[in-house]
């Protein structure tokens, strides 16, 4: 009797699997896709583009992979967010079609990329802007401004109170509470690290003492968590924390305004491109390459020195024709106007200048076959 | 299990076989089935060489690489701290769940009316099942914040002990947490596997010990006790592997950070964890760095599977099975 | 607690009254309230109390009344009633958590579209009140079924015929010596090791660099699963009674046909729960999926050519890497959901182990 009962149930439960797998779709947002869109562009490329690399992209990436694919309804983008360390390694070794980085390829990594990608080796592509804001929890105060020296003695653990001297020297007329300060900062490694600790090192190394690294330094002890998300969730719900974290991501915490130049420059998305913008190429790679080394000390006034870049690495030649058309036509895609904001608009990331969009454009249109 | 059988000479042969005469199978069937089943076995000594291998290649360059080149200095620096993490977080996990384990499997098997037993049963087989990133999310959602008042409790009036030196964490993400969630999660698998042995236990030698006088625990110890001694002692190594190798739970529970003695401080840092965290943006000589943490993991759970086989063996001549 | 006026009591004479250790219980109660209150009162400290206080006092009388021994018997009763209670409530929490974050996230949407299109735009307006929640996990369903199943058809026949080389042929051999210890070793693999070895395996014997398939998952997965299935299975395999083996020996019959036969199926509820086990040890796995399979927003059906997303993967990326970092909490309520669907397959998957065991066992007293 048992038996039967186990039997049947087990038996409904497979047909209802069975029913239930028989109606999925791949249209999730009811729009009729295809047909009312790819207006403008001739949808000529056909084929499924893999790419691998850091997450910090994967929201754009989404919405560039969905932005690409209903211009080009017979073109298909999949991407992995391994990491950028594999995205490149994947790249290097013929494992993927284009890989996304937090950072550039090293020179050792240009010459071994001959190898796949032809004499003149892969390229750096910046496409996704994001400003690091440096925020906190503070009931009642949304920003505040800290110069770069402020903001090392703080994440070194040195200013343990947010009411220190220090502070309140730069935020006259705020009324800051009497509160520990708690740091918290990730605990794995990742390009929003890295890029942290490079501002620290160039903009206050004598204070700072480190070298940038994508993991916190051991040396200074916090809080930590995992991931955005996870240095987000604690700062929130910690009451005098301060972390570093992607700007889209902070939501409503207080953000602080960079001391540059004794000017407090504030969180934009226009800021954070003036710095890319202005800052110069390292010059790894070929006359294309658009590896950036980005200026954490801006002389220009209203450019926001806390930013990450995160580079598309393709290859300048490719094996054939479908795989090279289908690069060019992707990441033509990407570096348009069109591609920036759809990205800004689902990743909240800062678009790209026209300057640099246009130099991008110029490498993407270098991509060719190998003969 | 009931006492009161219907069945006193336990399990016995299937019914069909009862019915029909004997089918008693092709003899050269019986080379063909022994060859398969030794197939088998050579093919996961193969595998495992072949994981091996592929450890030691990849891990190589970290034994030459120049000192500078390594996060730490020196590999030995970078490891023991993770050694240690891992063994205090594994080590908690059991504690706790092994004397709890056994007790609800003893619960299931022995003290439970039958009807709550096959319930029960069905609920732990369940949770055995409950994948280990729903374990991590819940530890960091829900069990840390809770305990911190208790932390700080510990830390006040135990603090002179180092291992519950304050400052407590404030977000509750310790090594101890960990610790838990690793014996909540381990929990089900201790439980589920001692079930099973438990329940297998000769009803003839627990009748013969109740028929004695002896009381239920008497009983217990002496007869099913012994007879599933090996394979407690199986399934806590059981649970203990997956302790050591867990990721996704202690990422999400642990705050890491550099070794610390307390265990109520954020701090300390497991292999699996250091290699999850590290692994996306890992290159070239970290890379080897984090597979070299790998292997040496793999070490540590053949060290300690030498001491269970030791453990067990010893043991051997006074179990109950046959 | 209070459900313990033991059975065994009624057999023998100068016994404790039946209303003693419930007697004993409410005490215990009250005294825990008034101890938690000294230092502070919660729920908490109030139910430790009492549990202690119980646990300790009702076997002391228990034994004053009844004897040493049966002291010592209620005084493990209690323990193991206070076992099964602990080990309760983190897991009736975990289901509790599941359940709450789970169901609203849960619909006929989720269930049935990919996250094909799905972008931050539409996430933005779902938290605004714009729009729906779009977006669904059915391609990450359809990878985990297929991914498992996979690892399952490579790692149980492999396993079950490894525990019986053990178990009924090597005996005290070398070799079986070597794979068992082996097996045990093979239980510390990290899950990424395993990714890796599988990627580099495939990429070695099919000399493209990029193989990523369900079957390369399957591959890393069988990887993990098989130490867990052969370690559960020999010791399910080793308890069946030699009594059984020699009955079906002396009426002739061959030994593998005793092993089919006889020794398996006696197992067999052993050997299910077991398999269940292994498949919980690696349908949530995370790290070697990526790298074996990738992580794609479509739906993939063919396990033998293409990228596959699981729901592990699903899960991990919607927190870890929201599909709108503006409005984290829509990727979030989808995630979760994933996870309760999780839960509710491995139940069903355990349901039609538990099917499959009843099928095939012999009728026992159990």
């Amino acid at each position: 009797m048992k038996t039967k009962a186990f039997a049947s149930a087990g038996s409904l439960a497979f047909v209802g699997l069975l029913a239930f797998t028989a109606c999925g779709s791949d249209n999730a947002t009811g729009e009729a896709g295809n047909s009312e869109s790819g207006s403008g562009s001739e949808s000529s490329v056909s084929g499924t583009l893999s790419g691998i690399g850091a997450s910090s992209q994967q929201a754009a990436i989404t919405a560039w992979e969905s932005g690409f694919a209903s211009a080009n309804p017979d073109a298909s983008v999949q991407y992995s967010p391994d990491g950028s360390g594999a995205g490149r390694k994947a790249l290097l070794a013929g494992g993927a079609d284009f890989a996304g980085s937090d950072a550039h390829l090293t020179e050792d990594e240009y010459q071994q990329s001959q190898d796949v990608c032809g004499p003149d080796g892969a390229m750096n592509i910046p496409v996704y802007i994001s400003p690091i804001a440096v925020s906190f929890n503070l009931p009642g105060i949304d920003s505040l401004n800290l110069d770069a020296e402020t903001i090392a003695k703080i994440f070194k653990g040195d200013i343990k109170k947010w009411n220190d001297e220090a502070i309140a020297s730069q935020n006259e007329g705020v009324d800051l509470p009497d509160t520990n300060i708690t740091v918290v900062h990730r605990s794995d490694d990742s390009g929003t690290t890295e890029n942290f600790t490079e501002y620290l090192a160039a903009a206050a190394g004598d204070t700072w003492g480190q070298e940038p690294d994508g993991n916190w330094p051991s040396a200074y002890a916090g809080e930590s968590n995992k991931g955005t998300s996870g240095v987000v969730d604690t700062t929130t719900s910690t009451e005098g924390a301060i972390t570093y974290a992607d700007a889209s991501a902070v939501g409503d915490l207080g953000k602080v305004n960079v001391v540059v130049n004794g000017e407090p420059v504030e969180l934009s998305p226009e800021a954070a491109a003036k710095t890319v913008e202005i800052s110069d190429r390292v010059g790894v790679g070929n006359e294309n390459d658009m590896s950036i080394d980005i200026n954490r000390t801006p002389d220009e006034a209203g450019a926001y020195p806390i930013v990450l870049v995160s580079y598309h690495v393709v290859c300048s030649s490719y094996e054939d024709q479908a795989t090279a058309d289908l690069v060019k036509a992707y990441e033509s895609y990407v570096v348009s106007e069109q591609g920036q904001q759809d990205a800004a608009d689902a990743a909240s990331s800062a678009p790209l200048t026209d300057a640099l969009l246009e130099d991008a454009q110029k490498a993407i249109d270098s991509i060719e076959v190998a003969s | 299990m009931s006492i009161s059988s219907d069945a006193p000479t336990g399990p016995s042969s299937p019914k069909s076989s009862r019915k029909e005469l004997p089918d008693v199978g092709n003899p050269a069937a019986d080379k063909i089935f022994s060859g398969i089943s030794l197939a088998a076995g050579i093919l996961i000594l193969v595998v495992l060489a072949a994981v091996a291998i592929f450890l030691v290649a990849q891990a190589l360059p970290v034994f030459t690489a120049d000192s500078e080149d390594l996060s730490q200095g020196s590999f030995l620096k970078y490891i023991y701290p993770l050694v240690i993490g891992t063994l205090i977080a594994s080590a908690i996990a059991l504690l706790l769940a092994t004397p709890v384990g056994i007790g609800v499997a003893l619960y299931i098997s022995h003290y439970a009316p039958k009807k709550i037993s096959q319930a029960v049963g069905y609920v732990i087989d369940l949770l055995a099942a409950i994948p280990s990133v729903i374990f991590g999310a819940w530890g960091a959602s829900v069990l840390a914040p809770k305990i911190v008042p208790f932390y700080d409790w510990l830390a006040t009036y135990f603090g002179f002990i180092p291992i519950f030196e304050g400052p407590a964490s404030q977000t509750g993400k310790t090594i101890l947490t960990a610790g838990i969630v690793l014996g909540i999660m381990i929990l089900p698998i201790i439980t589920a596997m001692c079930r099973e042995i438990f329940v297998q236990t000769p009803l003839l030698q627990q009748e013969a010990a109740l028929g004695l006088g002896a009381t239920r625990w008497e009983m217990i110890r002496m007869t099913v006790f012994p007879f599933a001694r090996t394979g407690i002692v199986s399934s806590v190594m059981l649970a203990l592997g997956r302790a050591l190798g867990e990721t996704m739970a202690v990422t999400l529970v642990l705050a890491s950070g550099p070794l610390t003695a307390s265990l109520i401080k954020s701090g300390n840092q497991t292999f699996a964890s250091e290699i999850a965290l590290n692994f996306p943006e890992a290159y070239g000589i970290r890379m080897s760095e984090l597979i070299a943490a790998g292997l040496v993991l793999f070490v540590i759970t053949l060290v300690v599977n030498v001491i269970a086989r030791m453990i067990t063996s010893r043991y051997k001549e006074f179990s109950g099975a046959n | 607690m209070s459900s313990s006026t033991a059975v065994t009591s009624r057999l023998t004479s100068g016994q404790a009254p039946k209303w003693l250790v419930p007697a004993i219980g409410l005490g215990a109660v009250v005294l825990g309230a008034a101890l938690s209150a000294l230092i502070g009162f919660s729920i908490g400290t109030w139910a430790i109390f009492a549990g202690l206080l119980f646990v300790i006092v009702a076997p002391l009388v228990v034994s004053m009344i009844e004897g040493r021994r049966k002291g010592a018997d209620s005084f493990v009763r209690f323990l193991v009633y206070g076992a099964f209670i602990v080990a309760l409530i983190p897991l009736v929490s975990v289901i509790w958590v599941v359940l709450s974050k789970g169901i609203p996230g849960l619909s006929m949407n989720l269930l049935s579209t990919s996250m094909r299109g799905v972008t931050g735009v539409h996430d933005n307006a779902a938290a605004e009140g714009a729009g729906p929640i779009y977006g669904g996990i059915y391609h990450a369903i359809i990878g985990t079924l297929e991914i498992t199943l996979l690892a399952t058809l490579i790692s149980v026949p492999i396993g079950l015929l490894t525990s019986i080389y053990l178990v009924e042929y090597a005996k005290n051999g070398p070799l079986g010596k070597a794979i068992t210890f082996f097996v045990d070793v093979m239980t510390g693999i990290p899950s990424i090791v395993a990714g890796l070895f599988a990627a580099s395996f495939f990429a070695l014997t099919t000399g493209d660099p990029s193989e990523r398939t369900g079957l390369v998952a399957a591959v890393a997965l069988s990887v993990l699963m098989i130490p867990t299935v052969v370690r559960n299975a020999e010791e399910m395999l080793r308890i069946v009674p030699n009594e059984l083996r020699e009955a079906s020996y002396a009426l002739g019959v061959r030994k593998w046909r005793t092993i089919v036969k006889v020794v398996i199926p006696t197992a067999i509820s052993g050997i299910a729960s077991g398999v269940t086990l292994a498949i919980a040890r690696v349908i949530g796995e995370t790290a070697p999926i990526l790298v074996t399979a990738g992580f794609v927003t479509s739906i993939n059906w063919n396990a033998f050519s293409g990228w596959m997303a699981t729901l592990p993967t699903y899960i991990y990326y919607q927190i870890m890497t929201p599909t709108s970092p503006t409005a984290a909490s829509i990727s979030e309520t989808r995630a979760w959901a994933a996870a309760l669907v999780l839960i509710i397959i491995v139940m069903l998957l355990n349901l039609i182990a538990r099917a499959i065991a009843k099928f095939f066992a012999p009728k026992t007293g159990r």
